[in-house]
């Protein structure tokens, strides 16, 4: 068994347990978004961030990545840590805003207005479906292509991938929720979480942009657009 | 060529090498990496050997063909042996007279002789010119030597006796002994210990074992590694020999980036000629000892040069860096501990073996030990790589190496360490150069890329020109880094054009803090720093830019006008002839107006202007 601090607590790991399996284990809550127990971990939502070590060497890394090691000094709520989780849910917030489970996240953090520009896409990038298509369902049909901020996921050539069975695991694991909800009432709607999210403004008026089952429910574009 | 099978043919091949080399005066040694190529040597190189021939003196007059001379701002240019004249800006029209007074006649031409602006004065030998006599050019140096094609040539100057004393003297532990006690430091940017690190590798319990030498080198302006392996790429291989014997590897890669094809050839080549003469293969000079390099070619992926990351690409994966640990030297290729060093740190460890760790640790600060190449690059009048022992002071490289700002316009800042680094301002350019004090700066030392900017430089759009290149560099893996970056350069963007808001610039801060923070790599953890340095020692340029809707140094194009000063502009339609957009109105000999509703704010009227008479406003 390895021995660590966690919260000024003294717990006990097994070898190769992760720091967000540790915590599980000992009931300390850690949020997660990429992460799904049977698939490998991603760290890329970097919302399960922790500080470990002390004083000046003390960092943040992502729990669900990190490997127990004896002695390691882990904090799972210090300010700075909330900080930077706040901030993801933010970031995430400004690229989806209309994901119930982000819209969730961001009230559990107090997170009450996104300062970023809304772009409105359904994917945050957080890599469930590639990791699900790759490692359970054994297909490898979709993938990441590019990086940086034109990163995205689709299939070889965007083309329909042969080696898709159409299993629908991408979009049972997407967190995102766009791929399920499709607004009250329809007969494929899972969650109906829309009925209850507040939408985030938009800049101005733009019929397209507007997603909401009913158009202008949110009030923005009553208003006039700014004048260049 | 023939195989060596023991050091003592080594030894024979060495001294038969040597007396080839000592009687073959005189020598033109001409510049002609990639930057010599760029401003036509090859041309020269071609009318040379039709010369020499034509005149019967091919044999008599050895033209070397070598690899950068550092002085990129003289290119082409030649050194003369064994006198060094030194050449600068040739021309295929000057080779004649180069061989008929110079070589033959033993005159010098003045129209070719270097012109130092700072002293006013024309310097015949390379080693007066001030930009070559500051430096302490210890890797650099044998540059001008060594025709990069020619192993021999790397023998003639002692190359491969470190590693034959290595095979022969030392055991793997007293070779990591030396390294650590040179304290010779990583140079591929965070300087870890190199000695430390190959230990660690060293004791990893699995047997197989790799090395790397990594020469993604990506950052903007930064061309150091590429000039060694262009120039001296068996410095490098032999560096890496000397590596693996000490950690105990049979295999190393060179990562090496696609668009230095000039680097990818020469490498290859120096690799089958040192296989060729035994110093790679199996039983390397009798001593039992095995080890191959491969040369991996990297597409040019910026975030590559991470070392996770860069051994994800060399596994035929995305290039994208995983969380540590297991560091490399535990868990690195191909799951097999792995030891990844930069292109200058492998080169600078036959140095230390033949010179001694003693030596070597007296060149250099308390914490930063031997020489740093910069590639001096930017404003500056010379041009180039310059290398310096640590601890050189950045007045020193700038105004004393690279002979100050051209036009003699005032020093700004200068951003080293390229887009994970810092803008220094003038306040800090006594600061001497390590690894401590350019990362408490706000900057880091990074490869050693050193871009210096003039008054005429407009920070926010520096910071956001590496926001920009850091949006489409980042892997997209970490949200804090793929959104954090982007929405960084949307800030920053929108401050360029006019449309900031007084609050950005604390939201700016507040993500810049949090993107540093939760990153996992590199590239993420010191992304912000364009952003966060420049915010440290220049926020009153970003203020100006908010509240006044004006860009001090004239360059963001949305907060700007050019406009004609009436009293100065004597009418010589020049500006009106150039104007693209036929912005420019006026008679001959009357003052002209710009029409702003028309301008593109191009500028290429203030070009045209022989008056001062276009101003920007």
């Amino acid at each position: 068994m390895i021995k660590l601090i966690m919260n000024n607590l003294e717990v006990e790991a097994e070898e190769g347990w992760t720091i967000l399996e540790t915590a599980k284990f000992y009931g300390l809550e850690i949020p997660t978004l990429c992460y799904n127990e049977g698939l490998t971990p991603y760290g890329g939502c970097r919302l399960c961030l922790v500080e470990i070590g002390e004083g000046e060497k003390s960092k943040l890394v992502t729990s669900c990545t990190y490997p127990v090691e004896e002695g390691l000094i882990v904090r799972t709520d210090t300010k700075r840590v909330i900080q930077a989780r706040r901030m993801m849910i933010e970031l995430m917030l400004s690229v989806a805003p209309f994901s119930k489970t982000i819209q969730d996240l961001a009230s559990k953090f107090g997170v009450t207005k996104a300062r970023f520009k809304p772009r409105n896409e359904e994917c945050i990038l957080c890599g469930l479906c590639v990791r699900m298509c790759h490692e359970q369902m054994d297909a490898q049909a979709i993938g990441f292509v590019n990086r940086g901020k034109d990163l995205r996921i689709t299939t070889p050539f965007d083309i329909r991938s042969e080696r898709c069975r159409l299993c629908g695991g991408c979009i049972y694991i997407c967190p995102a929720c766009q791929l399920r909800c499709q607004g009250p009432g329809t007969e494929t709607a899972l969650c109906n979480a829309c009925l209850t999210m507040e939408p985030t403004c938009l800049d101005y008026y733009d019929e397209l942009q507007c997603w909401m089952y009913d158009a202008g429910r949110c009030g923005t574009c009553v208003r006039e657009e700014p004048k260049k | 060529m023939k195989k060596i099978n023991n050091i003592n043919q080594f030894y024979d091949l060495k001294k038969k090498i040597e007396g080839l080399k000592s009687n073959q005066y005189p020598i033109i040694a001409i510049s002609s990496g990639t930057c010599g190529l760029a401003r036509g040597s090859d041309k020269i190189i071609k009318t040379f050997l039709e010369e020499l021939k034509n005149r019967k003196l091919d044999d008599k007059v050895e033209l070397k063909i070598t690899g950068c001379h550092g002085f990129c701002e003289a290119e082409p240019n030649i050194v003369i042996f064994p006198q060094e004249i030194f050449y600068q800006k040739l021309e295929p029209k000057d080779v004649k007279e180069v061989i008929s007074e110079t070589i033959l006649g033993g005159r010098i031409i003045e129209r070719l002789l270097y012109f130092d602006p700072h002293s006013n004065q024309k310097f015949t030998y390379k080693k007066e010119i001030p930009f070559y006599q500051k430096q302490k050019r210890l890797l650099l140096e044998n540059n001008l030597f060594i025709d990069p094609n020619k192993i021999e040539d790397y023998i003639a100057v002692g190359g491969y006796t470190a590693l034959s004393k290595v095979l022969t003297e030392l055991s793997p532990e007293q070779v990591i002994e030396i390294i650590k006690k040179s304290g010779l430091r990583g140079r591929g940017g965070a300087g870890f210990p190199t000695g430390k690190k190959w230990e660690i590798t060293k004791k990893a319990k699995i047997k197989e074992k790799y090395i790397i030498c990594n020469a993604d080198e990506g950052d903007p302006g930064a061309y150091m590694d590429r000039s060694l392996l262009e120039g001296n790429p068996h410095s490098v291989i032999e560096g890496m020999i000397i590596g693996a014997y000490a950690i105990g590897a049979s295999k190393g890669y060179i990562y090496v980036r696609d668009e230095y094809p000039l680097a990818v050839k020469n490498v290859t080549r120096a690799i089958q000629q040192a296989r060729d003469y035994g110093f790679l293969g199996k039983n390397i000079l009798g001593s039992g000892f095995d080890f191959d390099i491969e040369i991996y070619k990297g597409a040019g992926a910026f975030v590559c040069g991470e070392e996770t990351a860069l051994i994800a690409s060399i596994e035929g994966r995305r290039g994208v860096p995983r969380q540590r640990p297991p560091y490399p030297a535990q868990k690195g290729l191909f799951g097999k501990p792995t030891n990844i060093n930069n292109v200058e740190t492998w080169a600078n460890v036959p140095m230390i073996i033949n010179k001694g760790p003693e030596w070597y640790s007296k060149i250099g600060t308390n914490g930063s030990k031997g020489t740093k190449i910069f590639s001096l690059v930017g404003k500056i009048n010379n041009t180039g790589l310059v290398e310096v022992p640590m601890g050189m002071t950045l007045r020193e490289i700038i105004y004393e190496i690279g002979g100050g700002i051209p036009g003699g316009k005032e020093f700004k800042a200068v951003q080293t360490g390229g887009p994970s680094g810092g803008c220094i301002p003038k306040q800090l350019l006594d600061l001497p150069i390590d690894f401590e004090s350019l990362t408490e700066a706000g900057s880091m030392m990074g490869s050693g890329g050193m871009i210096v900017m003039d008054e005429n430089t407009c920070i926010v759009d520096v910071a956001k020109y590496f926001l920009d290149f850091l949006r489409y560099e980042s892997c997209g893996k970490c949200l804090s880094c793929r959104e954090g970056t982007q929405r960084m350069w949307e800030i920053v963007d929108r401050i360029t054009k006019g449309e900031g808001k007084e609050e950005d610039l604390e939201l700016l801060e507040e993500l810049a803090i949090v993107v540093k923070d939760a990153s996992m790599c590199g590239l993420g953890q010191t992304a912000p720093n364009p952003v966060l340095s420049t915010l440290r020692y220049f926020r009153h340029e970003y203020e100006a830019h908010i509240k006044e809707k004006k860009c001090p140094a004239g360059v963001c194009k949305d907060l700007i006008r050019y406009f004609i000063l009436e009293e100065k502009c004597t009418g010589c339609l020049a500006c009106l002839k150039v104007c693209p957009q036929e912005a420019i109105s006026g008679e001959l000999k009357k003052p002209h107006v710009i029409d702003q509703s028309k301008c593109i704010k191009c500028g290429a009227c203030m070009e045209a202007c022989r008056f001062d008479a276009i101003v920007i406003k």
